[in-house]
């Protein structure tokens, strides 16, 4: 028989979480530390809005771009937000999550062979979505000593004359890491002097904890070189709703809506609905559950701390990223050892990236109840690591 | 930064009064001793009035009747619901006081044992005080929600358990 496979995506890995993911699913008592997705409901008020939308039967295609008077709102949320004026109409795309907004914006911008910089440890979809289109990524392997910052050298020394997009993946899922104005400003005056785009994936961008998110887009003259990318799933716990938005220049936005109108039609109607209100009224939630994740933030911070486990302390999203290299073993060999023996589990860096290699992402998207029963059993975990390895000097 | 501080520390108890001071001073990212002197000074000025525990009662063996009554009264001159006010809430069984603005003037919230316990409350005690007009008497039948608490919330999480 004929192979029936496209060569391109049976080259493509699968994703590194996929493999644990089946082991922590064999175990039924296993606590998680691996979740990327928010531990609180969507406020009650944003289901409402859902619910009633569809009461009222609004129940049929939305335009294309997505309805109108959620770009509006999505216009105002990034005025008063970030300062950045979009036009509505024109420059403003409702997307199925925000993944939808990553690949689609890759897929409007790449030809064959060109290069897109990849910063990792990062999320999982970006070297896949790129590989798609028949882009060379390029792997840019942030560093601890900068805690996991992107730096102007390094996107300088990454630069060919076939690099056209950076993708910029800010807050850092899994690190945490964010990138404060000095550090886009940097970045931002390669890029100019490169002639090259952005796309700066912000779908954390309400989860900081060090002063307000900023956005490359707000910087001077990298609006029009800047897909923004942000959506609803973590700044209002609406994963479940996979609703996302690409923001930039009018000439690349049209053509990522002729692929998602090809591809998708339109995104779920009743998200968008939901999405409105979230914008208008959802603020005090918003506040509420950064305050929440701050503190459990802390709580890990000091933690470790008072386990002498080496960490940056992260500003951003809702991960902790420890060093285990004291350990001498590799993070997929410490998270496999740590879920069988205490049967906790946490996702090995190297599934964001090789250079995760000797880190672990701890997700803390769980209530401090929970976070304090797992770092408990951390605890026990390392002390009896080090008994070990007293052992054997 | 004070204000600030006591502020996170009040909607942290709220919720959790048993938290000690060590892991608020963790949660809040301040010092210990700013914490313990915040802590005190609420005490002190009555911003914190007491710490209680949310119990929900169906759960034991003991009978409780809760009701709601709404009383209308006469206020009086020079002191106008105040003294009314004290005479209901020294009733060790009145569980809260509130003057309401609308229809009637005082809601007291009534814990008893039995029905006829708080029915004779109602009526030898409250209807009887000089200065009430009227009383309406509301028994609550079943508890939802109680200080924002969702009772009988059994929430599992449903999430998978690793995701990107």
């Amino acid at each position: 028989m004929r192979n029936p496979l496209s060569d391109t995506i049976v080259q493509i890995k699968p994703s590194g979480i996929r493999k644990f993911f089946d082991i922590v699913s064999e175990m039924k008592d296993a606590i998680s530390l691996g979740v990327g997705e928010p531990d609180f409901d969507t406020p009650w008020h944003v289901r409402e809005e859902g619910i009633y939308s569809l009461e009222k039967g609004k129940t049929f295609y939305t335009s294309n771009s997505g309805l109108k008077e959620l770009r509006q709102e999505i216009c105002n949320y990034l005025k008063r937000s970030q300062d950045i004026t979009y036009d509505p109409l024109h420059e403003v795309l409702i997307t199925v999550g925000g993944s939808e907004a990553i690949d689609i914006g890759l897929r409007a911008m790449i030809n064959p062979g060109d290069e897109v910089l990849i910063p990792q440890p990062s999320y999982v979809s970006y070297e896949p979505c790129a590989l798609l289109t028949g882009a060379k990524p390029v792997i840019i392997n942030l560093k601890a000593e900068n805690e996991f910052r992107l730096t102007a050298k390094e996107v300088e020394d990454a630069i060919t004359d076939k690099t056209k997009i950076l993708i910029l993946p800010f807050p850092n899922n899994p690190t945490g890491a964010i990138m404060e104005k000095e550090d886009l400003e940097a970045i931002a005056d390669v890029v100019i002097k490169h002639d090259i785009y952005v796309m700066s994936d912000e779908i954390y961008a309400e989860l900081t904890y060090k002063g307000k998110h900023v956005s490359i887009a707000s910087l001077p003259g990298m609006k029009e070189r800047t897909i923004l990318i942000n959506g609803f799933s973590k700044a209002y716990a609406m994963t479940g709703w996979r609703l996302g938005y690409a923001c930039g220049p009018e000439a690349i936005i049209k053509q990522m809506t002729k692929i998602h109108q090809f591809a998708i039609m339109c995104a779920p109607t009743t998200s968008q609905y939901a999405a409105v209100e979230a914008l208008k009224n959802g603020d005090a939630d918003v506040d509420m559950m950064r305050e929440s994740y701050n503190q459990r933030r802390r709580f890990l911070v000091n933690a470790f701390k008072e386990m002498g486990l080496e960490c940056f302390e992260p500003f951003g999203a809702f991960y902790i990223f420890p060093c285990i290299k004291e350990f001498g073993m590799t993070s997929d060999e410490f998270a496999t050892r740590f879920l069988e023996e205490e049967k906790v589990a946490v996702v090995p860096g190297t599934a964001f990236g090789d250079c995760g290699e000797g880190f672990l992402r701890i997700s803390y998207a769980y209530s401090l109840e929970k976070l304090k029963l797992a770092i408990g059993k951390l605890e026990h975990f390392i002390t009896k690591l080090r008994e070990e390895k007293a052992a054997k000097e | 930064m004070k204000e600030q501080l006591k502020e996170e520390l009040l909607k942290l108890i709220e919720r959790n009064s048993r938290i000690d001071l060590k892991e608020l001073a963790v949660l809040v990212g301040a010092e210990e001793i700013d914490v313990v002197n915040a802590m005190e000074e609420m005490e002190k000025d009555g911003t914190i009035c007491a710490y209680h525990t949310l119990i929900n009662w169906e759960k034991t063996s003991i009978e409780k009747v809760t009701a709601l009554i709404e009383v209308r009264v006469t206020p009086q001159r020079g002191q106008g619901f105040d003294s009314i006010a004290e005479r209901i809430y020294n009733y060790p069984e009145v569980r809260s006081l509130y003057l309401l603005s609308g229809g009637f003037d005082l809601m007291v919230i009534l814990e008893g044992k039995t029905l006829r316990e708080v029915s004779s409350f109602v009526s030898d005690k409250l209807a009887t005080m000089e200065t009430v007009l009227s009383t309406t008497t509301h028994f609550i039948l079943k508890k939802y929600k109680d200080h924002g608490t969702i009772m009988n919330d059994k929430k599992v999480d449903e999430r998978e358990m690793i995701t990107p």
